[in-house]
């Protein structure tokens, strides 16, 4: 990978060793007196697998729409693959190669199966014949193969988030935002999912994602990022950030507010 | 494919045996059939409700007669009346879809501009005003006139299987594909890399552009042109009644909801004028509206095509 001519604007996190895939420096939103993203610095190198975490109301899913172009941030930058998305439009992002999915999932519901991910799969492929076959390809790997023919309306909450990240995958992305594609579902059905990334992962997909199963991100990430009211209070390897006096004071308060009178 | 070739032939053939009157009813079930197929690809398909699909057949109407006016043929007007419709389809589907409108608020903004034009074609003397335009009857093909009724017969069949034509090749497309899905939800669209203005925006423009033919048609039929009859709310309704009833979104639905509406519309309008009531085909059109809406949500194709299928089945 080739960098970016202007390096002076380098977030602090910044590692020689791995190309960069996205860089997000400063980024930060309002929402009138609420701020839900703050100063936000990280990055993700290319191949790795990041995790967003924190509490309820923490800015992880605001971050996502910022990165993915859903919202424009007050101020900061998003970097993907060396190129500043500032006034992008998201479908332009994701032709980049930046996918995301949503934490209420979003499908086409009387659209069938293969027919939502076909509107994935088209961008890169305006043949629909190709489209189709990509898109039975995706749902043979996601294990949604024998469902292609239904609306997508009839299926499971498990089988609609595994429609999520069928849908995402068939935009080809360099980079895939996971949007809690895992709460809610059985130990088992979690397991799949995680198998599912680890398996994308291994083909070249750079992964970021935001995740309230800590079992799966302690087992997934290579390096967790921390929010807390909206700014990134640590990170690190998954063992360091799990044992930061910070981060568990984020998740369980602090004494003084544990003391608050009811 | 033999069913649709079948029903041609048979459609070609039936002004042998027609009765005059029978024929005029048909003119106007394919004519409506090919307005409400023409606002089917943005209605239907795209899903943004437009109500107000009249401006562009009278701006249509009104381009190909103020040319006509000038020695241009309405063959040629024609499509000088399509294009000028689709400019507009363009403006104002730019208007609507760059600021977000959706729903209630698209609806409204396509009527106002429907009640915009026709305030202005009432009021411009240069268009006619409020009297309208006239058309001196000389019989010419040539200028898009016919002695007999059958020619109007055949245009507006052509007209009908045009719209049809266009709109099963857009089905068949990544445009179509992706229109059924920006119908369904717009930030998913985006969010898989569609870019939902262009494509909503070409909808638009494809579908005025058909009604802005149809403008022609309607001028050089009927030989007049009112504001209030082509810029009105009325013809907005019956063009978005037909796919509604008929199956919005799908291909054969408009040309069955022209198939119901249009002899009950023509019925109950001559049997309830004669005896001075006025307007009671519309009593027809929302009792009917009602009862879909209540029973068959998808329009009637949809529902004639599981009950067929169930039967092959069977």
């Amino acid at each position: 990978m080739t960098e970016p001519a202007t390096s002076s604007n380098r977030p602090p996190t910044f590692r020689r060793e791995q190309a960069l895939l996205l860089e997000v420096h400063n980024l930060s939103k309002r929402f009138g007196g609420l701020q839900a993203v703050k100063d936000l610095t990280f990055t993700v190198g290319e191949g790795e697998i990041v995790a967003l975490i924190g509490p309820n109301g923490a800015g992880k899913t605001t971050a996502f729409a910022l990165i993915s172009g859903f919202l424009a941030p007050d101020s900061g930058t998003v970097r993907f693959a060396g190129r500043d998305l500032r006034g992008l439009k998201p479908h332009e992002i994701n032709a980049l190669g930046l996918a995301r999915t949503f934490q209420i999932m979003r499908p086409f519901p009387r659209l069938t199966v293969v027919r939502n991910v076909m509107i994935a799969t088209l961008g890169r492929h305006r043949d629909t014949r190709e489209a189709e076959r990509r898109a039975r390809a995706v749902l043979d790997e996601i294990g949604l193969g024998a469902k292609a023919e239904l609306p997508a309306g009839v299926l499971t909450l498990a089988e609609r988030k595994r429609l999520e990240l069928a849908r995402a995958l068939g935009t080809e992305p360099r980079l895939l935002l996971l949007d809690e594609v895992m709460s809610g579902l059985t130990d088992a059905e979690t397991e799949r999912i995680v198998e599912l990334v680890r398996a994308l992962n291994r083909r070249g997909i750079a992964i970021l994602l935001i995740e309230h199963v800590m079992r799966a991100v302690m087992s997934l990430a290579q390096r967790i990022v921390v929010l807390n009211y909206g700014e990134r209070i640590a990170e690190g390897r998954p063992e360091a950030v799990a044992n930061d006096p910070r981060v568990i004071e984020a998740y369980l308060g602090d004494e003084e507010v544990t003391r608050a009178p009811a | 494919m033999w069913a649709a070739a079948l029903a041609v032939a048979v459609l070609l053939a039936l002004p042998a045996v027609l009765s005059g009157y029978a024929v005029t009813i048909f003119i106007l079930i394919f004519f409506y059939a090919f307005l409400a197929q023409a606002w089917n690809v943005v209605g239907g398909y795209a899903g943004q409700l437009s109500a107000g699909h009249a401006a562009f057949v009278g701006v249509g109407g009104y381009t190909a007669a103020l040319l006509f006016e000038r020695g241009v043929t309405p063959w040629i007007g024609m499509f000088a009346g399509g294009a000028l419709a689709a400019v507009l389809g363009a403006i104002i589907g730019y208007l609507g879809f760059r600021f977000g409108l959706r729903g209630f608020y698209f609806v409204l903004l396509t009527v106002a501009f429907a009640e915009i034009c026709r305030i202005l074609a009432s009021n411009v003397e240069a268009v006619g005003g409020a009297v309208g335009l006239y058309i001196t009857f000389t019989g010419n093909p040539r200028q898009f006139q016919f002695q007999d009724q059958r020619a109007y017969y055949y245009i507006a069949l052509a007209l009908m299987l045009l719209a049809t034509g266009v709109t099963a090749l857009i089905e068949r497309r990544r445009f179509g594909i992706y229109l059924t899905a920006i119908r369904e939800d717009e930030t998913a669209c985006e969010a898989l890399g569609v870019d939902v203005l262009k494509y909503k925006l070409l909808a638009m423009i494809v579908s005025s552009f058909l009604a802005g033919l149809g403008g022609t048609f309607y001028a050089f039929q009927n030989f007049s042109l009112q504001p209030g009859a082509v810029f009105g709310i009325p013809l907005s309704v019956e063009i978005v009644i037909r796919p509604i009833i008929g199956g919005a979104g799908t291909l054969l639905g408009p040309i069955l909801g022209s198939f119901i509406l249009t002899p009950l519309g023509e019925v109950s309008r001559s049997y309830f004028g004669q005896s001075g009531l006025h307007g009671a085909h519309l009593i027809v059109y929302g009792v009917l509206l009602v009862a879909v809406v209540l029973f068959l949500p998808q329009g009637a194709y949809p529902y004639l095509r599981k009950l067929l299928s169930r039967r092959n089945i069977a």
